[in-house]
């Protein structure tokens, strides 16, 4: 049965135009449409970088990142070792890429399961509402309570340090940012006269949650995530910095900041430099997000 | 409209609720309240294993760890649990004795408030004065190279750790200027607000980028609105238009937005006194963690979360009374 021809692509209304056309514009035309948004560009290359870098570190660097070298430690900037070696010799700027490594690895999957649980639990209280938007509601209104810093501290630490304290942490606080985007996109989308010609036509629930909703609602979400993810990364590298992250040696930016701190009148930029790659994370992260919802808005 | 990472879309989820106005919103806060209860009461359930374990580490006797299971209450039954926390809550306010020194979480708490509080206000004073100042002036500055480096400021601020920006600023006017103490708290009210002048700018400035946005917005629609164009019409200087009208239009929104954020500048002065060796909240959360005191976690949590939701009920109700256009609002 074929209820496409049924379900016409939704009419983009003035209050959401941005967000109604299909998720992902392909093919070349969409590409040359992409091409032409300066910081979609911006920082898509910032990305693809620093993740080139993060791959071909182990044939970019003559070191490695956790042998020690007690002999040539707390070296100034030089022609061998670019950025200065740490307190135990081994060099800043291998290290610094085999944190990336780490960190953004973490990153990633550690947005995986909220950004699904998240968007789904948002998509079916504001399709549904009575009792599961209560519940998602009353959730939310609780998560919320709790100052962020403090409960992923809290998390992090009652469920045992390092990746997998950071993965539970993000599964039980990080979905509430998506269940929220979702549930107020799909409440305001269900007034729609396609949502309720398909509920006419007797298509079950869940073929409109995620054939017809779904679609619509992924590009916002997605615009969200690369925001979020900075946030994401801010709490990976705050919890290294408090020691209850990931576990030295494997090189974190968290831990290299800390590990610089007792330096800082004679190496200040152990414990900067580390901080800049964050803030070049959250810049090439927000280009992104600022570029796709310009793709989107304009696609539609 | 670029959705912000901790901006706007925080704003209440509208549980169902019966009542209106002022009365739903109590409603509503005392529900979260007892919602976040049980949440705290379960933090201690999420310790994968035996939680008297990773109190006494892996060298425990077992009768260590039975008395230890009896003191933290893990021998009783869920329920039986649950009825001592509660009753614990609301007779003495407390969320039990310290498993370390015996001294009630309350009480510890207590302690160590009141520079917590001194240094959450001091920052939320420099929030709103610095973002004044940046959003008058990108306001005014309409599209020009002024209001464009405002503009940038979110997106290079976002990646920004609140600890590193500490750490940062220690470098500069500390090591480098020797202009504020690198850390500590002086004595005395002049010598106390001194030493906290450097965290407070550090936790203010994890907040300003937001509130400049969405002050700016608000200070951009009403400067652009009718009434001030008659008012600018009638030779009234600019100075006056924006301190007078504009900023009292704006002042609304903010102080909604700041209540949003509240639970954030919360989270980053518990992390920033940890930076600066500030004994408060921050560094009392810290050694309960690391000596796994289980109750004064639990209750530094719950204070918290409960000063957030009081806090964010209060600014509620006074937006209604300031602003009688909130009222029609379902």
């Amino acid at each position: 049965m074929n209820m496409n021809s049924v379900t016409p692509e939704p009419a983009g209304g003035a209050d959401n135009a941005a967000w109604t056309a299909g998720p992902i514009a392909g093919g070349r035309s969409g590409f040359r449409r992409a091409a032409r948004i300066p910081s979609l560009v911006a920082g898509s290359l910032m990305l693809l970088l620093i993740a080139a870098l993060a791959l071909l570190i182990p044939w970019l660097s003559p070191y490695d990142p956790t042998t020690q070298d007690l002999a040539s430690f707390l070296q100034a900037p030089s022609g061998s070792h670019w950025l200065g070696t740490d307190q135990l010799g081994r060099d800043l700027l291998t290290r610094l890429i085999y944190a990336a490594r780490t960190d953004l690895a973490i990153m990633v999957l550690a947005e995986i399961v909220p950004f699904c649980t998240g968007i789904l639990l948002g998509m079916l209280a504001g399709y549904y509402g009575g009792w599961i938007n209560t519940v998602v509601s009353l959730l939310t209104d609780t998560f919320i309570a709790f100052p962020f810093y403090l409960i992923v501290i809290i998390v992090a630490f009652a469920s045992g340090a390092g990746a997998q304290g950071i993965y539970i942490t993000f599964i039980l606080v990080g979905w509430i940012v998506f269940a929220r985007v979702s549930r107020g996109l799909t409440a305001s989308l269900r007034q729609r006269e396609w949502v309720a010609s398909a509920q006419t036509l007797g298509l079950p629930g869940y073929r409109i949650l995620l054939g017809h909703l779904l679609p619509n609602i992924l590009p916002q979400a997605i615009v969200v995530l690369m925001t979020d993810m900075v946030g994401v990364l801010v709490a990976i590298v705050t919890l290294g910095y408090l020691g209850i992250g990931i576990a030295p040696p494997t090189p974190d930016w968290g831990t290299m900041i800390a590990d610089g701190q007792s330096f800082m009148t004679t190496a200040w930029w152990l414990s900067a430099v580390p901080g800049f790659a964050v803030v070049y994370m959250g810049i090439a992260l927000s280009l992104l997000g600022d570029g796709l919802a310009d793709l989107w808005r304009r696609t539609s | 409209m670029t959705p912000t990472h901790n901006g706007s879309v925080r704003r209440s989820a509208g549980l169902p609720l019966p009542f209106k106005g002022i009365g739903r919103a109590l409603l509503r806060a005392l529900i979260v309240i007892l919602c976040v209860t049980v949440a705290v009461f379960f933090l201690i359930r999420i310790v994968p294993g035996d939680p008297a374990k990773m109190v006494l580490g892996e060298y425990g006797t077992p009768e260590a760890l039975a008395a230890m299971r009896h003191t933290l209450g893990l021998d009783l039954s869920l329920w039986e649990q649950f009825l001592r926390f509660a009753r614990t809550l609301l007779t003495q306010g407390d969320t039990g004795g310290s498993i370390v020194s015996g001294v009630s979480s309350r009480q510890l708490i207590a302690e160590r408030a009141p520079v917590t509080l001194l240094l959450i206000a001091l920052s939320c004073v420099l929030a709103v004065l610095i973002s004044l100042v940046l959003a008058g002036i990108a306001a005014t500055n309409k599209d020009r190279l002024p209001d464009h480096l405002i503009r940038i400021f979110p997106a290079i601020t976002l990646g920004m750790p609140v600890f590193w920006v500490g750490l940062l600023l220690i470098l500069l006017f500390g090591v480098r200027l020797h202009w504020f103490p690198v850390g500590g708290v002086g004595k005395g009210w002049t010598g106390m607000l001194y030493s906290l002048a450097l965290p407070a700018v550090t936790v203010a400035f994890s907040q300003i980028p937001t509130l400049v946005r969405s002050l700016r917005a608000q200070m951009l629609e009403v400067l652009e609105s009718d009434f001030v164009v008659t008012l600018r019409a009638s030779g009234i200087p600019g100075s006056v238009i924006l301190f007078k009208h504009v900023l009292r239009n704006a002042a609304l929104p903010t102080l909604m937005l700041f209540g949003v954020n509240l639970s954030y500048l919360i989270g980053g002065t518990l992390v920033v006194e940890q930076v600066f060796g500030i004994r408060g909240i921050g560094s009392l959360l810290f050694t309960s963690i690391s000596k796994r005191d289980f109750p004064v976690i639990q209750g530094i949590a719950l204070y918290c979360a409960v000063a957030v939701v009081v806090i964010g009920l209060l600014i509620e109700i006074s937006a209604r009374w300031l602003d009688p256009r909130t009222k029609e609002k379902p």
